[in-house]
C-alpha cells in the first residue's frame, strides 16, 4: 500500500534524476520523515523577516 | 631511553630535541604498536611507514647539526583517512574516493604539524564520507574501542579515536561536523578539540557539511592537545571559512594560569536530559572539581539540533548529488539513504535552519556575557556495542545511529570551541564538553588541564587488546 511520502518521493527521484531502487523505498522514506519531522520543528520557530542565515560564524 | 607506550607527545618531542632518543626510534616504536595492535583495533587504513622513517631522519640529522627544531619535532601522529596525504587518494571512509587519483599535496593541517616536527604514520579509518557517529564502516570494517574492542570506537572519527586511545600514537586530527571529534574522544577516552568555525583550515580535506565542517587534534593529554592545536593555526587563503581576522593565538603558554577565576556553569535543560546513569556522573565530576554550581538553561537546544540535522542531510546531499545518481550502490545502503532522504528535504526548511542559527548565535553570545564556560555532556552513554541499534533513552527505544551526537549537535551548530576531556569511569570512559566562547580555546583548554592536574579528566590506559 502507498505511503502519503510515495507520491512526493517518486516526483523529487524524477526531478534530480535519482536512481531510486524499490528496495530503498522504506529506508528513504523513514529518513525523509525524521529531516521532515525535525525541519517542521525549525519552521515552526517564529524569525522576523530580517533574519540574515549565518552558515559562516564570523564573530 | 627507549619508549612507552604511552609516552605524551610532549615528552617525546622533549626527549628527542634533548637527544635522549632519536626521532627514528619514537617512529619506529609506533610503528611497532601499529603492527602490533592494529589487527585488532583497526584504526589505521594506510600506514605510511617510508615517509615516517624519511621525515625522521630528517629531523635526526637537524639535531645532529645542531639546527633548532620544531616543538613536535620527532612526535608520531596520523590522520583520520580524509585529509590529503600526498600519493594517496582520500578515500573519505569510502569505497567510491578510491578511485580518485592520489593527493598531489598534503592538506594544511598536515603541512602545518610536519613544520612543526611531527612525523606522519598513516591515514585513519572512519565511517563513510563522515556521516557518521559510531565508528563503523562497512568498507574497512569499524574501528575498534581500545578499552573494549567490541564496543564503537565512535564516529565519525572512529581510527582517531581508536588510535590515540589505544595509545598508538600520541596524536591524531579528525574532523567534527556534528560531533564526530567530541563522540570519539568520549567513547575512546581521550581529549579532543573542536576549535571555532574557521579557526583551523580545511584545506585539502574532503568536505561534508561545508557550513558545519571543523577539523580539530585529539591526544592523550591536554598539553598535547594545545601543542597541536598551536602549531596548527594561521589563516589559510585555501579555506575560504579561515579566520583572517585573528592572528595566532598560542594556548600553551595559558595552559597553567589559574581557572578560580573563570565563571563556568552547567548547560541546563536540554543538556540535562537524554543521559545515562554515567555521562551524569561524568558531568558531576567535573562540575564538582570546578566548583560550578550554577545552571544556565540554553533556550532552544533540540531545535538547534534540529536545524543541524537539516543542513546537514541536505548540505550533504547536495555535495554528493552525482555520486549518488552514477554510484549508488557503491555506497554504505545506510548513508546512501540518508543521504538521498536529504536530496529531497524542501529548500525553505533549510533556508530556516540556517536563520535559526543566527538567532541561536545571539542567545548564546548573550549567555557567554555572565559565563565563561559551559559544562555539557559529550555522550549520551558510554561507547555501545559494535552493531547495536537501539538504546533506551530517557525511557524511549530509540536508534543508536542517530542519537549518540544530540549533546554535541547544538553546540557544534554555531561553532563554538569546545574540549571534550575523558572521565576514566569503570569499565569504560565518558567525555564531558568543555565549551567557551568564540575564539576563547585558549579557556576551554585550560579548563581541561586543570581538571586533569586535579585527576578528574585522564585517558585511561587502554585495556581491550
Amino acid at each position: 500500500m502507498a505511503e502519503p511520502l510515495d507520491d512526493y518521493i517518486d516526483a523529487v527521484t524524477k526531478a534530480l534524476a535519482l536512481p531510486v531502487e524499490e528496495a530503498w523505498r522504506s529506508s528513504i522514506r523513514a529518513n525523509l520523515e525524521v529531516s521532515l519531522r525535525l525541519g517542521r520543528l525549525v519552521d515552526e520557530f517564529a524569525l522576523p523577516d530580517e533574519t540574515e542565515p549565518a552558515p559562516v560564524f564570523t564573530v | 631511553m627507549t619508549t612507552k607506550p604511552e609516552m605524551t607527545a610532549s615528552e617525546i618531542a622533549s626527549a628527542v630535541a634533548g637527544r635522549k632518543m632519536s626521532a627514528l626510534d619514537a617512529t619506529e616504536a609506533a610503528l611497532a604498536r601499529i603492527t602490533q595492535h592494529d589487527a585488532i583495533l583497526n584504526s589505521f587504513t594506510d600506514v605510511t611507514a617510508d615517509r615516517a622513517r624519511a621525515k625522521a631522519r630528517a629531523i635526526d640529522a637537524d639535531i645532529a647539526a645542531g639546527k633548532t627544531v620544531g616543538p613536535l619535532a620527532g612526535v608520531p601522529f596520523a590522520v583520520k583517512n580524509l585529509f590529503d596525504i600526498a600519493g594517496l587518494a582520500t578515500r573519505a571512509g569510502s569505497k567510491i574516493n578510491r578511485d580518485l587519483a592520489p593527493a598531489k599535496r598534503d592538506a594544511t593541517l598536515i603541512e602545518r604539524m610536519d613544520a612543526a616536527g611531527a612525523v606522519l604514520v598513516g591515514a585513519l579509518n572512519m565511517g563513510e564520507y563522515a556521516y557518521d557517529f559510531t565508528g563503523e564502516n562497512v568498507h574497512d570494517g569499524p574501528s575498534r574501542n581500545p578499552h573494549d574492542t567490541t564496543r564503537m570506537s565512535g564516529g565519525s572519527s572512529g581510527g582517531s579515536g581508536s588510535a590515540v586511545g589505544g595509545a598508538l600514537v600520541p596524536i591524531a586530527l579528525g574532523s567534527d561536523t556534528n560531533g564526530s571529534i567530541r563522540v570519539p574522544s568520549s567513547f575512546c577516552g581521550i581529549f579532543g578539540l573542536k576549535p571555532t568555525y574557521g579557526r583551523l583550515s580545511r584545506a585539502r580535506s574532503f568536505p561534508f557539511v561545508a557550513s558545519l565542517d571543523h577539523l580539530g587534534p585529539f591526544a592523550r593529554s591536554a598539553t598535547d592537545l594545545a601543542l597541536a592545536y598551536d602549531a596548527m593555526q594561521g589563516p589559510d587563503a585555501d579555506d575560504a571559512a579561515c579566520t583572517t581576522t585573528r592572528g595566532l593565538e598560542p594556548t600553551t603558554p595559558l595552559l597553567a594560569n589559574p581557572v578560580s577565576d573563570l565563571r563556568i556553569a552547567i548547560a541546563g535543560g536540554y543538556f540535562q536530559q537524554n543521559l545515562f546513569p554515567e555521562a551524569v556522573e561524568a558531568v558531576s565530576r567535573v562540575a564538582k572539581a570546578l566548583g560550578a554550581t550554577r545552571v544556565v538553561d540554553v533556550p532552544e537546544a533540540a531545535r538547534a539540533r534540529a536545524a543541524a540535522y537539516v543542513i546537514t542531510t541536505t548540505e550533504g546531499a547536495s555535495l554528493h548529488l552525482d555520486r549518488l545518481r552514477k554510484r549508488p550502490n557503491d555506497f554504505d545502503p545506510a548513508v546512501r539513504d540518508r543521504l538521498i532522504a536529504g536530496a529531497m528535504v524542501p529548500a525553505p526548511l533549510v533556508d530556516r535552519a540556517q536563520k535559526f542559527r543566527r538567532w541561536y548565535r545571539a542567545q548564546l553570545a548573550e549567555i557567554f556575557k555572565s559565563v565563561d564556560v559551559l559544562i555539557a555532556p559529550a555522550t549520551p552513554c558510554t561507547a555501545p556495542k559494535l552493531g547495536q541499534v537501539n538504546f533506551n533513552l530517557g525511557g524511549v527505544e530509540l536508534p543508536v545511529r542517530a542519537n549518540i551526537g544530540i549533546h554535541t549537535q547544538p553546540i557544534s551548530f554555531i561553532g563554538l570551541p569546545v574540549v571534550a576531556v575523558p572521565v576514566p569511569l569503570e569499565p569504560l570512559p565518558i567525555g564531558v564538553q568543555i565549551i567557551a566562547a568564540p575564539w576563547r580555546e585558549d579557556i576551554a583548554l585550560r579548563v581541561a588541564y586543570a581538571l586533569e592536574k586535579m585527576g578528574v579528566a585522564a585517558a585511561p590506559s587502554p585495556k581491550g587488546f
